[in-house]
């Protein structure tokens, strides 16, 4: 009987596949750097296994696509926060991957002194559903839960009070200069199943092999208080601060070129790893690099004046959000790629039209990273009944297993094809742009500077063009 | 592709409609009695009115269907209102401040999350509100509006159950348990869950007596609220205001010949309630309930104002209303094309007239019409009794509705 299994992608790779290996399960093609989604293992070949992100592990083995799972605690209680469900079984804490999930601020101010705050407390997370249980817990009179993609350590206290975010330890956090104030729960690297297939499947050889190592996972809700590791806000606060968010990830290299030719030096912004708040040398103008899909939210919430992301974070935010005070202020020309809509080359259709007629008993399963697009997409199109399946990266793996089609940007479309995928309709092209709060732009504070810097830029990208 | 229903939800099919209605008007004609006017609140409210008030638990809070809208970008949720008294107590606070009273009123439909869908994630209540009364006469008289609306409706041997939310408050107060522990203690046994007081057992000996007095006796006259002052005030002094407040409460329900039963394990209601609880029952199950809420008005923004009210079930209610007879039908033929004209004015006055007249769209159960009425051009109209087979013709309306008010 085949035994499908959701291996994680990046932190936890490496220990996963030792433990595989140690388990009798040798898999190759799996340690860090493989490009494959589907590696094999020699020894059961009736065990099919996935590479997954794993936020989509928790999800993909609740839904029952796979009987069992390897994944961080935290996505489970994630995942079970909102979707209160019996379907997922923790069975076995695995031993590596240790990590505790805390509430953390930037200041001195206890959880106590937050709480009798009258306005409303930001808060802004990788896990929404686990934040908004703990702000109901403590019985937070009026909150604000901003969801973000990464890099949840770099909002606070400018742009959020409060962070929940993972991490080995609490000098960890106190070396970025944030101090925890509770502790959500406490976890790692756990061998998860689905329900239904502990019950009717026989899996007793894997999860014998894979239980061999033991430790316990129990949820702590005890307040670790600090006195250290305070980090003040940007000097300056006083008069009106510009802010501007730079992107991580593989924008960093394109943006800082593109800073240079804009006469914009980012000291610490331009290395391999970018610092969290690089300096720039202009008088009030405060800079962090963060997520480029979480910039439209945190611009329209007035947290960054001006932002550095792509067109197609921005549509995707504008179309779940029409009202949002978010504008491109200036397109920047570089890192163009197209949002494209990718079928498995096995499936014979060639356009949306194909996908429309195609008949099924089923919905269609329509997943993407960027779910709001995905959504106008499949709406415009009528592909009703549609589900969508959000994502967290690694996404051509879930074609065409657990998803018949998937949005998606490409730049050369050579990765979509070496996943055995095609092209099927090419939604638009997407730049980076440089986007701005429209309210703040308009505030005398800060018209005079924000207009300075998009000169600047603007002179970058005339640059560029001549290049 | 057959859509299903969604999960958690149910229809409500004509034969529940028409018990709908009855409790609906019911409910109405006897508010409005009263003097109460009816409102009826967005069924979507910002999600921080009902987390601001500090007055839902947080389990309560988790089940609440929120989201954010198209205006959502700033992090406000919006939420399907999960209780009627905090958006009722909203409206007052944006609207009726400047009245000495308010007497208010309404039907609406509120919704929570239930995990199984077994059970319906909408629920209807009708409810009323009376806000800027603190004497203990506006709660006898919101019991008295509740139980006249389900005498109306015919619903017999109607239980009511008193508790008061400060002697449960000051009682576990008095456990001295650590802050978060006490307020889940207040959640569990606000939810109707007592076994929270069964782990106290043995842990705090002085309160054994106090526990068992409170949640293992059941009184029904002012004299069981007296006997427990005079047995546990002593120990517990915060008690005895809240016992004096029952007990005139008992008194002055006693004076208006109603039957209750003081029962502090009925004490199922809202955290924010701060005087006496009631529950009406039938056949065990819980049809209603209401209670003081005086620090309700305040926390939504408002001043410092008393309010009470309650709620009743409707969908608990429509289990106990009977089918109310149909009215009966009559069905119009034209027999023939010329036939028509004058069927469809003949129709017209009968409906006018309150009776249920249809077309024949070519039924084939005919014998669902208590009468049919046949239009010829010629030969005028022809009215068949089918409960007596009588056949009698008559030339216009006026004459067949005289002919219809005399065999009905």
């Amino acid at each position: 009987m085949r035994v499908k299994l959701a291996l994680p992608k990046g932190e936890l790779q490496n220990s996963t596949a030792e433990l595989l290996e140690e388990s009798g399960f040798a898999v190759g093609d799996y340690r860090d750097g493989s490009r494959s989604y589907r590696p094999r293992c020699e020894s059961f070949p009736d065990l099919f296994l996935k590479v997954f992100h794993e936020k989509d592990i928790a999800i993909q083995v609740a839904i029952g696509n796979y009987d069992l799972g390897i994944c961080r605690v935290e996505w489970v209680e994630e995942l079970l926060a909102k979707y209160h469900s019996d379907a997922v079984v923790k069975v076995q804490d695995l031993g590596y991957g240790k990590r505790s999930l805390y509430a953390v601020a930037a200041g001195k101010r206890s959880l106590e002194q937050m709480k009798s705050r009258s306005d409303s407390l930001r808060i802004v997370s990788e896990y929404p559903n686990l934040a908004e249980i703990f702000a109901l817990k403590q019985r937070l009179r009026r909150f604000q839960i901003f969801p973000v993609w990464g890099a949840a350590a770099v909002y606070p206290p400018e742009n959020a009070e409060l962070a929940i975010i993972a991490e080995t330890s609490p000098e960890r956090l106190r070396e970025q200069g944030l101090a925890p104030v509770a502790k959500l729960l406490e976890g790692g690297a756990c061998l998860v199943a689905n329900r239904d297939s502990m019950e009717k499947k026989a899996l007793g050889r894997l999860l014998a092999a894979l239980s061999c190592k033991n430790g316990g996972v129990s949820e702590v809700r005890d307040s670790a208080a600090s006195e250290e590791g305070v980090r003040t806000q940007y000097r300056g606060a006083s008069k009106p601060v510009v802010s501007l968010a730079l992107p991580d990830g593989h924008q960093q290299r394109h943006t800082v070129a593109f800073l240079n030719k804009a006469g914009l030096e980012v000291d610490g912004y331009n290395v391999g790893r970018a610092l969290s708040r690089p300096r720039v040398g202009l008088e009030g103008v405060m800079v962090k690099v963060v997520r480029p899909q979480d910039m439209p939210l945190q611009v329209a919430n007035g947290n960054f004046d001006l932002a550095i992301t792509g067109v197609d974070w921005l549509r995707d935010h504008l179309y779940r959000f029409p009202s949002s005070p978010v504008a491109e202020l200036l397109p920047l020309g570089f890192g163009k790629v197209r949002i494209v809509a990718v079928v498995s080359k096995d499936m014979p259709v060639s356009g949306a039209e194909d996908l429309r007629k195609m008949r099924r008993d089923s919905a269609l399963r329509v997943a993407s990273e960027y779910v709001n697009i995905a959504d106008r997409y499949a709406h415009d199109n009528h592909l009703v009944p549609y589900k969508l399946i959000p994502t967290w990266g690694a996404s051509e793996a879930f074609l065409p297993e657990d998803a018949d089609v998937l949005i998606e940007n490409t730049e050369t479309g050579s990765t979509i094809s070496r996943h055995n995928l095609k092209v099927i309709d090419t939604l638009f092209e997407s730049t980076a742009c440089l986007i701005g709060n429209t309210e703040a732009i308009r505030k005398p504070g800060k018209r005079d500077k924000i207009t300075a810097l998009v000169e600047n830029m603007r002179k970058g990208v005339g640059a560029s063009c001549v290049s | 592709m057959k859509v299903p229903r969604c999960k958690g939800t149910r229809d409500l099919l004509p034969q529940d409609m028409a018990k709908f209605r009855r409790i609906e008007s019911a409910f109405r004609d006897c508010c409005l009695g009263w003097g109460y006017q009816e409102i009826r609140t967005p069924v979507l409210e910002y999600l921080h009115l009902f987390t601001s008030a500090g007055t839902l638990s947080p389990d309560m809070l988790g089940r609440v269907y929120s989201f954010l809208d198209w205006d959502g970008w700033s992090g406000e949720r919006v939420a399907l209102r999960p209780d009627g008294t905090i958006p009722a107590a909203r409206l007052y606070v944006e609207n009726f401040q400047n009245l000495p009273v308010a007497k208010l009123f309404y039907l609406e439909n509120m919704f929570a999350f239930e995990g199984t869908g077994k059970e319906s994630r909408e629920r209807w209540q009708c409810g009323a509100e009376l806000i800027g009364v603190s004497r203990l006469e506006g709660d006898v008289e919101l019991i008295s509006i509740a139980l006249e609306a389900m005498e109306r409706l015919g619903i017999k041997h109607v239980q009511l159950r008193l508790a008061h939310a400060g002697v449960l408050k000051s009682f576990l107060n008095k456990l001295g348990l650590s802050g978060e522990k006490e307020a889940e203690a207040l959640e569990q046994v606000f939810s109707g869950n007592l076994d929270v007081l069964g782990a106290l057992k043995g842990k705090k000996p002085e309160m054994e007596k106090a526990l068992q007095l409170l949640f293992g006796v059941k009184g029904s006259s002012p004299g069981f609220v007296e006997n427990l002052r005079g047995t546990l005030a002593p120990s517990i002094p915060e008690l005895a205001p809240c016992l004096d407040e029952l007990s005139r409460i008992a008194s002055l329900l006693t004076g208006l010949g109603f039957s209750y039963q003081i029962d502090f394990t009925s004490g199922k209601g809202f955290e924010y309630y701060t005087g006496i609880i009631f529950g009406f029952y039938s056949g065990g199950r819980r049809l209603g309930g209401g209670g003081r809420y005086d620090e309700l008005i305040p926390l939504v923004g408002g001043k410092n104002v008393s309010a009470s009210g309650f709620a009743l079930y409707i969908d608990e209610l429509m289990g106990l209303v009977k089918d109310a007879p149909g009215r009966e039908r009559i069905l119009v033929r034209a027999k023939d094309a010329e036939g028509l004209k004058p069927s469809l004015a003949v129709a017209r006055s009968l409906r006018e007239a309150g009776y249920i007249a249809e077309f024949d769209l070519g039924y084939k159960d005919v014998a669902a019409f208590r009468w049919i009425v046949n239009m010829r051009s010629s030969g005028g109209t022809e009215l068949i009794d089918q409960r007596s087979g009588k056949k009698q013709r008559r030339a216009s309306a006026e004459e067949l509705k005289k002919l219809l008010e005399e065999t009905g």
